[in-house]
């Protein structure tokens, strides 16, 4: 007989560890469909090409860069993409203005060749990496990724890029290194927005060491198989998919290895609003709005029910480890 | 005189357009948030509207001015309810514990639903038998709850817009309001201190 203790770790399911309910009913509907049988191999066979013609059509703007299978657990949600129009006209990138059409508009002027990162900091190798060495630094994978504005929308983006962390282990951390600022482009010549006071340019973002050394973390260089649109962060940007989308900062040209926390841009700008962390939490509200529902953008009708927003952003199992024994209302 | 009937149909073409787009699904990426924006900017521009019909008259001496008044009010309240179902719809969803939960913790949506409050009092009193009813002074001095509303409009807007620090829109409209608020106490001023003579009313 197997007496329980309470003090027992390992008898208890930690939070990291409770399957979330909407992977356990996607297992349940997976299982379903197998149990169809012959129609269930139907339906597989359909399935996959519908995939496969999904990530197959390429929106034909900017050059190709196609991504290969990644083997990062929970890199590929199966979740419907995002239409590359509402992507990549809907977004906020102030350094071309606050409206979510002006990067769509203005961002033709940014020059994005030639481009190079510069890596500094507590590092052994501090250096500058150009664009064409970075893209070939590891293999492009395809990430397809929920992403969750801190203004309550969402979309889902298959991203083209590779863990930061294949970045950070080249350039080998010192073992002081305990968070990763990334430094964006501020050209007021070609950003029109760096001349508001919306920010203090340029904007920064900053995640703790083992945050930047998560495998989801991705340094991206395309979306939806090609080079990214300006608009989106070209040509290289952070996605860090269980945080708020403003944590995933654009057009880097700076990554600074640092010991203390940096000093992000929404942080300076409005502390009690934008928390360092900005991990996606159903459960700590927007002083100004709810964060417990989120509305898909293109797909869900003007008047459908808003979708329930997921802890981590639906990351849970990925990376809830990372904040473990952590007051998440405090740490927000 | 046509001006009226005109400036009805006038004022009700962002209506008009804000429809066509939910209907035909052409309010870009996010509809939710265009609708409930839109209608809340054009809240604050007939509240700007409505606000410049006496300066306008008095400056131009065009007393049939007067005459559109009281619609451009209503139709400030108009778009103030129609922000308001937009808002308790699209982003409630009508539940109303949500929104009463949402109104006491937020201090920008308390503002805008006290400014709701108050323009409902104005709308329910703008009939003629109000005024008879309430007698002139009484309901002219209900009536200058008016600015009280602009100011909490505005605030309203600049607390929305404040997480953003974006504040130039609302600079605009603060601006046009503030003019037009001055105005109307240096008239007042200008009158009061002028010879004895009867007051045209404001």
């Amino acid at each position: 007989m197997i007496f329980h203790n309470r003090n027992h770790a390992f008898d208890h399911a930690v939070r990291s560890e409770i399957t979330p309910r909407q992977t356990y009913l996607d297992r349940r509907g997976l299982i379903r469909a197998m149990a169809g049988g012959v129609a269930g191999a139907a339906l597989a066979t359909w399935a996959t090409r519908d995939a496969m013609a999904q990530s197959a059509a390429r929106p034909g703007k900017l050059a190709a860069l196609p991504g290969a299978r990644s083997a990062v657990a929970g890199a590929v949600t199966m979740e419907k993409r995002t239409d590359y129009k509402d992507a990549s006209t809907y977004n906020n990138f102030y350094e071309f203005g606050t409206d979510k059409s002006d990067p769509a508009e203005k961002a033709h002027t940014l020059k994005t060749t030639p481009w190079a990162i510069e890596i500094e900091g507590l590092v052994k190798k501090p250096q500058k990496i150009a664009l064409e060495d970075l893209l070939k630094l590891a293999t492009q994978e395809e990430r397809i990724y929920r992403l969750r504005c801190v203004e309550g929308w969402s979309m889902v983006i298959p991203w083209v890029g590779y863990s930061l962390s294949q970045l950070i282990n080249k350039v080998e951390p010192l073992g002081s290194a305990k968070y990763v600022e990334f430094i964006t482009l501020a050209d007021p010549r070609t950003m029109p927005g760096v001349g508001s006071r919306v920010l203090d340019w340029p904007y920064v973002e900053g995640l703790r060491l083992d945050e930047a050394l998560h495998p989801l973390t991705l340094l991206s260089f395309g979306m939806y198989g090609e080079a990214l649109p300006n608009q989106n962060g070209a040509p290289v940007r952070l996605v860090v998919p269980w945080k708020y989308g403003f944590k995933s900062g654009k057009s880097l040209v700076k990554i600074r290895f640092t010991e203390k926390q940096p000093a992000t841009a929404w942080n300076r700008a409005a502390a009690s609003e934008y928390g360092f962390f900005s991990n996606v939490n159903p459960e700590v509200d927007h002083p100004r709005w709810s964060q417990a529902t989120e509305r898909r953008i293109g797909e869900d009708g003007l008047f459908a029910k808003k979708r329930t927003t997921l802890m981590f952003n639906g990351y849970e199992p990925q990376v809830g480890q990372l904040y473990a024994g952590m007051d998440l209302r405090k740490f927000y | 005189m046509t001006a009226k009937p005109l400036l009805f149909l006038a004022a009700l073409l962002p209506f008009a357009w804000l429809l066509w787009g939910a209907l035909t699904q052409n309010l870009g990426p996010n509809p939710a948030e265009a609708l409930i924006r839109s209608t809340g900017d054009w809240t604050l521009r007939f509240l700007c509207l409505v606000l410049a019909v006496t300066p306008l008259r008095v400056m131009s001496r065009t007393p049939a001015l007067a005459r559109l008044r009281r619609m451009l009010g209503l139709f400030v309240y108009f778009y103030a309810v129609l922000h308001m179902l937009c808002y308790a719809w699209l982003d409630m969803e009508f539940v109303v514990a949500d929104i009463v939960r949402d109104i006491v913790k937020r201090p920008f949506i308390l503002v805008g639903f006290l400014s709701l409050v108050l323009l409902t009092a104005l709308a329910a009193t703008s009939f003629n038998r109000a005024i008879r009813f309430l007698g002139a002074r009484r309901w002219q001095w209900l009536h200058r709850l008016v600015y009280l509303v602009a100011g909490l409009a505005v605030l309203h807007f600049f607390w929305m817009r404040a997480g953003k620090n974006d504040f130039a829109e609302v600079a605009v409209y603060g601006a046009i309001l503030a003019v037009l608020l001055a105005w109307r106490v240096l008239h007042a001023w200008r009158q009061r201190h002028a010879s004895v003579r009867p007051r045209a009313a404001t």
